[in-house]
């Protein structure tokens, strides 16, 4: 007797749980006009109730010491790795070739290692003690924004994703991320490698759907911090542009070229997403006895 | 007045509770009514704080936050009360001078009630001196589970009688410390029959808090208790209610058991903290149609 194979159901990512969409809608995903999977089609309040869960996921991550943070994210990768063979056989389900799929994979690792590196090390990087008039100690020191949305590239399903993400939460954010439309299924498979892997629930929340619907709600809710936008469309960029003005969120547009290319692995997505914060600090009591700053 | 047995309380269906609450949970309520709803909640809250480290300069923000809940939208209610420590209660007074918010204060000793008559009457008294307009006192939950119903019934009779016909009193169950819904049940039954103006399901110091199928059991004693007598018995669900979607789903049920005419601070409050800031954002959101960020309302 013949087996029945068991599908996997597509479901988004939020706060540590694999819920389906609260509105109950998808939409087909379609590879030679085959449908290959049925996606969630998240609605404006899974969007809230994704901020909810990164909201209060952001505090205990960003006071997790650097180095734990460095180590949950080269855990991703040590857990990523092992799921390989998945990845591939999905990204060639979705049309890639095997050699470019197993070339992506690979890379998303090792870029999950490349930031996992910086997170104990980018604060030092851009640091800086001020020389002021007074006797005052004065230094700036780089902080996490808070909750960053994202708008991941629409072509580069897997590696993409993975570079935003790693070097969004590297510096203490905790991010919203909606995946690309036609290419959505190894970010759903990708939560699944974060939910095993120490990440604390919420801090990556991952929904599948379409930017049309999703971006004015992305762009005006007063409660992100940040908003990042991987693509061209420049009416797009514009209508985000404005709708961030309200609590001044920070919108940062990144090409969506070549994520093969090396210049992805850039200690400036980090700072992209951080505030310096300055702080004066009376000489007198933070010197040891008889030292002068 | 006949004298009522309470062993003769009735027992409750749990599973028909649970199975009301599933169906009160699975509404929604949009657009007009909830707006409507939500203004409701925000004038029925008991803004509370109760912690050991409460500073008169807390109870001062507190009661100014009441009665100035975002000063950004005109024409928002104030809240009903505050609610604060004995100690505290003169302070919340002479800052709510002039306005409609009331201030109710804890007592016998709160939150554990372990202590003598004595030592209560004088919490409740320093209380009623120093202005208080409603006392929370809670029950002996050790006397309760001990069977001794008439040390129960007798206390809260002796606690309304110091606070005198003015003061109402509201009479916390601490149903997280009751156990089952028979015992919620006949709890409630004991406090009315003594004198409760107000049954209130906890203190908030303790896990699980006010919880909606608790809450529907106290809501169906008042309705029964007001078919026995013709009284009205207010009732306040406190702790661990910080969203409005919770909020609106409790004042369903209030319409749905009792009626209407319990839709009022009169008779049905909530004891929270953080409600009403949630209550304050899913305002804003409704009138703007962006959602909001806790950042621009008051952290009091």
């Amino acid at each position: 007797m013949s087996r029945i194979e068991v599908l996997k159901t597509y479901k988004i990512f939020i706060g540590g749980k694999f819920p389906r969409t609260e509105s109950g809608r998808f939409y087909p995903l379609k590879h030679n006009n085959k449908i290959i999977a049925n996606m969630c089609l998240s609605s404006v309040k899974d969007f809230r109730n994704a901020v909810v869960a990164a909201r209060s996921a952001q505090g205990g991550w960003a006071t997790k010491t650097a180095y734990n943070r460095s180590q949950i994210l080269y855990r991703i990768a040590e857990v990523l790795e092992g799921r390989k063979a998945q990845f591939i056989e999905e990204l060639e389900t979705q049309g890639i070739a095997k050699s470019k799929a197993t070339q992506e994979v690979e890379l998303s690792i090792d870029r999950l290692i490349y930031y996992a590196g910086w997170c104990d090390k980018y604060i030092q990087m851009h640091s800086t003690v001020n020389p002021v008039s007074g006797s005052y100690f004065n230094f700036s020191v780089p902080e996490p924004m808070g909750v960053v949305a994202v708008f991941a590239p629409e072509d580069s399903g897997l590696l993409g994703l993975v570079t935003q993400i790693c070097s969004i939460i590297a510096g203490g954010n905790t991010c919203v991320v909606l995946a690309s439309e036609h290419l959505p299924l190894c970010a759903i498979s990708f939560s699944e490698v974060l939910a095993t892997s120490d990440v604390p629930n919420g801090v990556v929340n991952i929904l599948t759907g379409k930017i049309a619907e999703l971006s004015a709600v992305f762009a005006s809710h007063m409660n992100v911090n940040a908003l990042l936008y991987c693509g061209s469309d420049s009416n797009l960029i514009k209508s985000i542009q404005v709708l961030a003005i309200d609590n001044i969120k920070r919108v940062i547009v990144r090409d969506n070229s070549d994520y093969m290319d090396e210049k992805y692995e850039n200690l400036h997505y980090i700072y992209d997403f951080q505030e310096t914060k300055t702080t004066w600090h009376p000489i007198e009591q933070i010197g040891g006895a008889g030292s002068g700053y | 007045m006949k004298q009522y047995d309470f062993l003769n309380s009735p027992t409750i269906d749990q599973v028909g509770v649970e199975d009301r609450i599933s169906r009160i949970t699975a509404r929604s309520i949009k657009k007009e009514a909830k707006m409507h709803g939500l203004l409701m909640a925000l004038n029925m809250i008991d803004l509370t704080t109760l912690e050991g480290a409460d500073t008169e300069e807390k109870v001062k923000q507190l009661c100014y936050k009441a009665h100035h809940l975002h000063d950004a939208i005109p024409g928002l209610p104030t809240t009903a009360a505050v609610c604060v420590y004995p100690n505290f209660v003169k302070i919340a007074v002479n800052e709510l001078k002039g306005t409609n918010v009331k201030v109710a204060s804890v007592a016998t000793a709160f939150p554990s009630g372990q202590s003598s008559a004595e030592v209560k009457l004088l919490d409740v008294k320093m209380a009623v001196d120093n202005g208080a307009h409603e006392v929370d006192m809670v029950i002996s939950r050790g006397k309760f589970h001990s069977g001794d119903y008439s040390f129960v019934f007798d206390e809260i009779a002796m606690i309304k009688e110091a606070c005198g016909k003015d003061v109402r009193l509201k009479v916390i169950l601490e149903t997280g410390e009751l156990g089952e819904l028979d015992k919620v049940r006949r709890a409630s039954d004991i406090a009315m029959y003594a004198g409760a103006d107000f049954i209130k399901t906890s203190t908030g110091k303790i896990s699980p808090a006010a919880t909606l199928p608790v809450t529907l059991v106290m809501l169906e004693a008042i309705r029964d208790y007001y078919y026995e007598t013709g009284i009205m018995i207010g009732m306040k669900p406190a702790g661990g209610i910080s969203n409005s979607k919770l909020a609106l789903q409790y004042l369903l049920m209030v319409k749905e058991t009792l009626g209407g005419k319990w839709l009022t601070n009169e008779y049905f409050r909530f004891g929270a903290s953080s409600l009403a800031n949630d209550v304050l954002m899913q305002i804003v959101k409704q009138k703007s149609g962006i959602y909001q960020s806790g950042d621009y309302f008051s952290k009091v």
